[in-house]
């Protein structure tokens, strides 16, 4: 099963602007890009084109582990607003 | 509600385990509490593995089994050591009441709720974004709309405690010290999972997996049966996931194809998806759990026991130790450190702090170990039951004496004395 098919279940209440923002700087000389494949939503995405992430923050979990995982430890990481984001009804 | 300094006597941040059975015990002592909750309602942002346990709760909620949204009875613990294709299973099963499966979009909700009859006021939707301080106490909380003012503050806000961090209580959590957990809740109607896991209605099966697709690494699955829906998820540090380049969500789906786990979920609907960290640094990355005006409890204070599954109930003894604190604060009209580190006290004589004071070398001990450990023996042990139960007019005994000989041949003999060191180790740690 494909993850968008995983998102589907979930309800979101997505905000206008992201909560989840990393100092595009130094995305660019990071090496590893965990991001890319440690987030369980899928959030980050290097686009090469643009030398830039994108950021799906609309499918954010909010779980955390980019935050930690990030090698440059560069990913300013909010909790969404109060009426934000994700709600788990079977967790 | 609160008088127009909105100064009241506990703000607790987070409406899980342990802040709402800090906060509801606080206002069964008549003090003002203040409740902050950033989900849509307390439970929403919250996610487990799947189980209540029976005498932790009972001590909080003496009534739970009467009153609470249950899904089942746990009767059975199914250790699952998966190969790649083959498994081996060592089932437990007693009716000794140890734990319930539970929902907790529902739970935790029935638990704010009685928290809010004890007089609680619950604010939800609410997200604080820092502390205020006075000094060198913390006074009150900044949310996004207004600040409160409290004499204490208790952080109960889980695993990634932005607010811990903010005042200093801790570092930087590193990739070692969390797991990564991704689970689903697979729909299947209630007669197929009684069949499935030989159970009566009301009754529950738990999986404990090991191995599978977590071969070599530090992860481990697990499986909950709820009425009518299985919950199968896993959790792998965060330090294994970034070096193996997998995406959390294949381990899952790979551990779903299982031919041990495919037919226990197979026909099912997925219900929900969802993922959460598991604070497992353990005794030795336990913060600094008190300041002038704020005690930290929970998962913010990385109180999980990952070897037993235990979490929620080491929560809500950390949030009942802390209202005893606290209310031992207001007698006393004093609300510094000094004063609130009788928690930390109460901690270290409760099994909370003992059972992680046991296990404090067991991550350190699995980290540098983990091939043998999470790999080679589980390979072991099936390959064992493979030869013990094959049938191919081989002599039993050159079977035997083929098996204990590649115990010394399959790998350098030093990696089996590495591991048989490791193990001393551990289990004097743990039992001396």
């Amino acid at each position: 099963m494909n993850l968008d098919k995983k998102l589907y279940t979930l309800k979101y209440s997505p905000d206008t602007q992201s909560h989840l923002n990393p100092d595009s700087e130094q995305c660019k000389t990071c090496v590893s890009r965990n991001c890319t494949y440690i987030c369980p939503a899928g959030v980050y995405e290097w686009n090469e084109e643009k030398n830039e992430l994108i950021i799906n923050f609309e499918n954010c979990l909010e779980c955390g582990a980019c935050r930690i995982a990030c090698e440059k430890g560069c990913i300013d990481w909010q909790y969404p607003k109060g009426t934000k984001g994700v709600t788990f009804k079977q967790g | 509600m609160l008088n127009k300094d909105n100064k009241t006597d506990v703000i607790v941040v987070g409406g899980g385990p342990a802040g709402i059975t800090c906060a509801m015990l606080l206002a069964k002592s008549g003090k003002e509490v203040v409740l902050i909750e950033r989900g849509l309602f307390a439970g929403s942002k919250n996610v487990f593995g799947g189980a209540i346990y029976t005498q932790p709760t009972k001590e909080i909620f003496p009534d739970f089994e009467k009153e609470a949204p249950l899904e089942r009875r746990n009767i059975e613990h199914n250790f699952m050591i998966l190969g790649e294709d083959d498994s081996t299973t060592i089932s437990y099963r007693k009716d000794d009441n140890v734990s319930y499966s539970v929902v907790r979009g529902k739970f935790d909700r029935w638990m704010a709720q009685k928290a809010k009859e004890a007089g609680v006021i619950l604010v939800e939707q609410t997200v604080v974004r820092e502390l205020i301080k006075n000094g060198t106490k913390v006074a009150g909380v900044r949310t996004e709309l207004e600040d409160y003012y409290a004499d204490v503050v208790v952080l109960a806000d889980g695993v990634n405690s932005l607010l811990a961090k903010q005042i200093g209580l801790r570092k930087e959590i590193e990739p070692k010290d969390v797991a990564l957990s991704v689970k689903e809740v697979i729909k299947l109607d209630k007669d197929t999972i009684n069949q499935r896991f030989n159970l009566q209605d009301g009754e529950g099966a738990i999986g404990e997996i090991f191995g599978g697709p977590m071969l070599e690494i530090l992860g481990l699955g697990f499986m909950y049966t709820n009425t009518d829906c299985v919950t199968i998820g896993l959790g792998i540090t965060l330090d294994d996931l970034i070096e193996c380049k997998y995406r959390p969500f294949e381990f899952l789906e790979r551990l779903k194809q299982h031919p041990k786990i495919a037919p226990l979920i197979e026909g099912g609907t997925l219900k929900e998806y969802s993922a959460h960290l598991i604070p497992e640094g353990g005794y030795k990355k336990i913060p600094q759990l008190c300041d002038n005006g704020v005690i930290v409890v929970g998962d913010a204070a990385m109180l999980v026991n990952n070897l037993h599954w235990e979490g929620t109930n080491l929560a809500m003894i950390s949030g009942k130790l802390c209202a005893e604190t606290i209310i031992e604060a207001f007698n006393k009209k004093n609300f510094s450190r000094k004063m609130l580190s009788l928690y930390e006290k109460k901690l270290k004589d409760s099994f909370v702090m003992k059972d992680l004071k046991t296990y404090k070398d067991l991550m350190d001990i699995a980290h540098q170990r983990k091939k043998a450990f999470m790999g080679y023996y589980l390979r072991k042990i099936n390959s064992f039951f493979e030869m013990f139960t094959s049938v191919n007019s081989v002599p039993k005994k050159e079977g035997y004496h083929k098996f204990i000989k590649s115990i010394f041949t399959d790998r350098k003999l030093s990696e089996l004395f590495k591991d048989v060191w490791a193990l001393i180790k551990l289990v004097w740690s743990i039992l001396v």
